[in-house]
């Protein structure tokens, strides 16, 4: 399903991902843990298209087709969705004309038709009661003055409504109340499915009690230095990076 | 004086910024057979005019004497605004389509003519309601449903008059205001069939000799609106002035001239837009409102004259004058402008806040692109005492153009307790445009309390990666980013054109970043 082959990533001058490779399969959930600085956030722009982060060699193959090099909001038309460590405040603009905008954009780019506000009001409201965020909040500009963790909540409606093909979380958990860390969980959970993917960046296990990875990689110095089965998250949490940071 | 100033690097705006030709929509021209008056302008040019227009003699005299003191007066160049000098004998004054220059009925008015106001989006049957370029009834309704409280955006009348480079072609629901009392003609009409009130009123905020290009303007200038709403009066509808300047080398002036009387209320709104040409056009226009006690104008334009090619060739240059005199107490007035177009923008709408508790409100909108400059802004004289001001300024700048805000906010020794408020926001889209803000103030009252904000920004790298990650291409991302920047201003717009001013807002930065 996503599939990143020696990819290599330039940022301000320094070489960050010296050749990552990494497969997530369609159906299941890989998770991403690593040090502080060792470029997991970096993986997330280089893969969703942001400026400044074009790859200097290798490949991400989204179902099949290289996405390097395609315009960030074609990517998003073709299913990939990123939940941004730190979401953008958008002054000005409603949340709901956001989402919506948002939305009939992908659905145009993929010759669909467009959600009509109607439906939409619908569908915005049956995913913000899943998510925890009531009416007013959906009224207000898109996430001006909202808390952090609102923030995430923010992030976890649209997952909900956009229902993307393959879909990358950085550290959504963090900042997250109890509540909210099992929200996230009953969203993801919902949308597992055989034709799509998660790839979870996170610092704790917390969050893997409640969407069972089906594999667990850790990301240092620019590469994947190890992957295992779910266990490796506990492990990685009793002992640490130390070992990694010095294979690295 | 908060000023701030960018430019450096090198401009990818420009060299993306693909045929921003096709970008203009209005810059079509209509193939109209038009009468005029030979080029130049001296006398018998002012004396042409004022027989064409049938005038009585005290206006032709005042037009003369406006003419001979404007030979006497020099082009203003304190503005930032830098442009070859005009030759004011190589344009027309005059220009009226051959076929006459007044139309009984609406069925009277050349069908090229009719068609070109359908082709802007302004239908001038009265059956029809304008509700702007085309998918705005929908986007109105969406506007509704995501703003429950501004209800009935639809399906409400407005009052159109159209004019047609010199002349008024149309002026619609005469009938229907005027069983309110409301009096909406064109300006011409207006000195024949209420020539007192005219020149009662007329020259009285703007003088024959304020400033060259209103004097310029009480010369020659054509044709226009009038409207008087009597006491107590609540006009019934939005009015609504549509300027087109068509004719090659001709100068537009139009005058518009409004009164409120005690207690009475008006919302009146004038969008412009020109054919594209390769020689600039003038447009020095002159707006005089009068609010008496109690009364209330809220004024609005949206401003796409021609704004010039890419390279900046071409375009408006547009010099207008605007005034608004509170003579009442309690009187009440509001500009809100949404300036996209035209080459040169120099405009200051102002509020004389003479009667006791009056109030003025400026908020503006002004995008420039390419090479497009503007310097605009508001002047906020306060001479009554309790008078209130509030000033909210957009200025977004892109490519290689150049936005000034310039205000003034003054004080009266007498008057006391003086309140303002402003807000002077600039964006900067790509590094080679600039940006700048000069607020003056006057305060000879202690008790005046000024309040001065100022905000210089770039279109923030972060935002517009986080609207592309969600699926919206690069020019729907930045129209969406400027639109929420200037929403403040958008919401003081009637329903009906904000929709408009949004489509317009994204249309003038179409190819702004690449
Ligand atoms: N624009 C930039 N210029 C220079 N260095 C950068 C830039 N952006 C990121 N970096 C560096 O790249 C490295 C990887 O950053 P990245 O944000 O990908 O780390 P991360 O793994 O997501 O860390 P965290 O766990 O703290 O979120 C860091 O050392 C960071 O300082
Ligand atoms: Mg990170």
């Amino acid at each position: 399903m996503l599939k990143i082959e020696n990819l290599h990533t330039t940022v301000g001058g320094h070489e960050i991902l010296k050749g990552l490779s990494l497969d997530v399969p369609a159906g299941e959930v890989h998770a991403i843990m690593g040090p502080n600085g060792s470029g997991k956030s970096t993986l997330s722009y280089t893969v969703a298209g942001r400026d400044g982060y074009a790859a200097s060699e290798g490949a991400v193959m989204l179902e099949g087709t290289n996405i390097l090099g395609l315009a960030p909001d074609v990517r998003a038309a073709k299913g990939l969705f990123l939940s941004f460590q730190h979401p953008m405040e958008i002054p000005g603009v409603q949340t709901m004309t956001f989402i919506r905008t948002a939305l009939n954009a992908q659905r145009r780019a993929r010759g669909e038709a467009e959600v009509s506000a109607a439906d939409f009001i619908r569908l915005i409201r049956e995913k913000a009661k899943l998510v925890g965020l009531d009416d007013a909040k959906l009224k207000r500009p898109f996430n001006v003055g909202f808390s952090g963790g609102e923030k995430k909540r923010m992030e976890m409606l649209q997952l909900a409504i956009f229902e993307p093909r393959f879909a990358i979380m950085d550290e959504t958990d963090s900042g997250l109340d109890i509540d909210a860390l099992k929200m996230v969980g009953d969203v993801v959970n919902a949308l597992r499915g055989p034709e799509r993917g998660f790839l979870i960046i996170t610092h704790y296990q917390r969050l893997l009690h409640y969407i069972k990875p089906d594999r667990v990689h850790v990301l240092a110095g620019g590469r994947i230095v190890k992957s295992g089965a779910a266990g490796l998250a506990a492990e990685l949490e009793k002992s640490g990076y130390e070992q990694f940071i010095e294979a690295a | 004086m908060v000023e701030a100033t960018y430019k450096e690097g090198i401009d990818k705006a420009t060299v993306a910024a693909t045929a921003s030709l096709e970008t203009y929509k209005y810059g079509f021209t209509t193939d109209v057979q038009s009468a005029k008056p030979p080029k130049g302008l001296n006398e018998d040019t002012v004396r042409y005019i004022s027989a064409k227009k049938e005038e009585p003699d005290w206006l032709l005299e005042w037009r003369l004497v406006a003419f001979r003191r404007w030979l006497t007066m020099e082009e203003p160049t304190w503005a930032m605004v830098d442009y070859p000098q005009i030759d004011y004998q190589d344009a027309y004054y005059y220009s009226e389509p051959a076929s006459g220059a007044k139309y009984e009925s609406i069925d009277d008015v050349p069908p090229e003519i009719l068609a070109d106001f359908e082709k802007l989006g302004i239908p001038l049957r009265e059956a029809e309601v304008l509700l702007g370029v085309e998918g705005a009834a929908a986007s109105a309704a969406e506007a509704r449903m995501g703003e429950a409280s501004n209800a009935d955006g639809g399906g409400r009348k407005v009052a159109v008059d159209a004019v047609f480079d010199s002349v008024s072609v149309a002026t619609t629901f005469k009938n229907e205001l005027a069983k309110a009392g409301v009096i909406f003609l064109s300006f011409s009409e207006a000195v024949r069939e209420h020539p007192d009130l005219v020149r009662k009123y007329l020259g009285t905020v703007v003088p024959t000799s304020d400033n060259f290009f209103a004097t310029l303007n009480s010369a020659v200038f054509s044709d226009g609106t009038f409207v008087y709403v009597p006491e107590g009066v609540k006009c019934p509808m939005e009015l609504s002035t549509y300027f087109r300047i068509n004719e090659a080398n001709t100068g537009q002036f139009e005058r518009t001239l409004i009164i409120v009387a005690p207690g009475a209320y008006v919302s009146y709104l004038e969008g412009c837009t020109a054919p594209m040409r390769d020689e600039n056009q003038l447009h020095a226009a002159v707006v005089e409102l009068i609010i008496e006690d109690d009364a209330e104008i809220k004024y609005s334009t949206v401003q796409n004259w021609y704004p010039g090619d890419k390279d900046g060739k071409g375009g408006i240059y547009n010099f207008v004058t605007k005034r608004a005199d509170c003579r009442g107490v309690n009187a009440k007035v509001s500009w809100t402008q949404v300036e996209t177009g035209s080459a040169i923008t120099w405009k200051y709408p102002s509020c004389i806040l003479r009667g006791d508790n009056s109030q003025g409100e400026f908020y503006s909108i002004a995008i420039t692109n390419n090479h497009q400059q503007a310097d605009t802004g508001t002047k906020m004289i306060h001479l009554g005492k309790n008078t209130r001001s509030r000033i909210i300024s957009k200025g977004i700048s892109a490519g290689k153009s150049n936005s000034t805000y310039r205000g003034l906010v003054s004080v009266h020794r007498k008057a006391d307790n003086v309140r303002n408020f402003t807000q002077c926001d600039s964006l900067l889209i790509g590094n080679e445009c600039g940006a700048h803000t000069i607020p003056y103030v006057e305060a000879k009252n202690p008790s005046a309390i000024l309040e001065h904000e100022a905000t210089t920004s770039r279109l923030s790298e972060d935002q517009l990666f986080y609207c592309r990650q969600r699926g919206l291409s690069e020019e729907d991302a930045v129209a969406l980013l400027v639109n929420g920047f200037c929403k403040d201003v958008l919401q003081k717009l009637p329903m009906e054109f904000a929709v408009e001013a949004q489509k317009l807002v994204s249309v003038s930065l179409e190819g702004s970043v690449g």
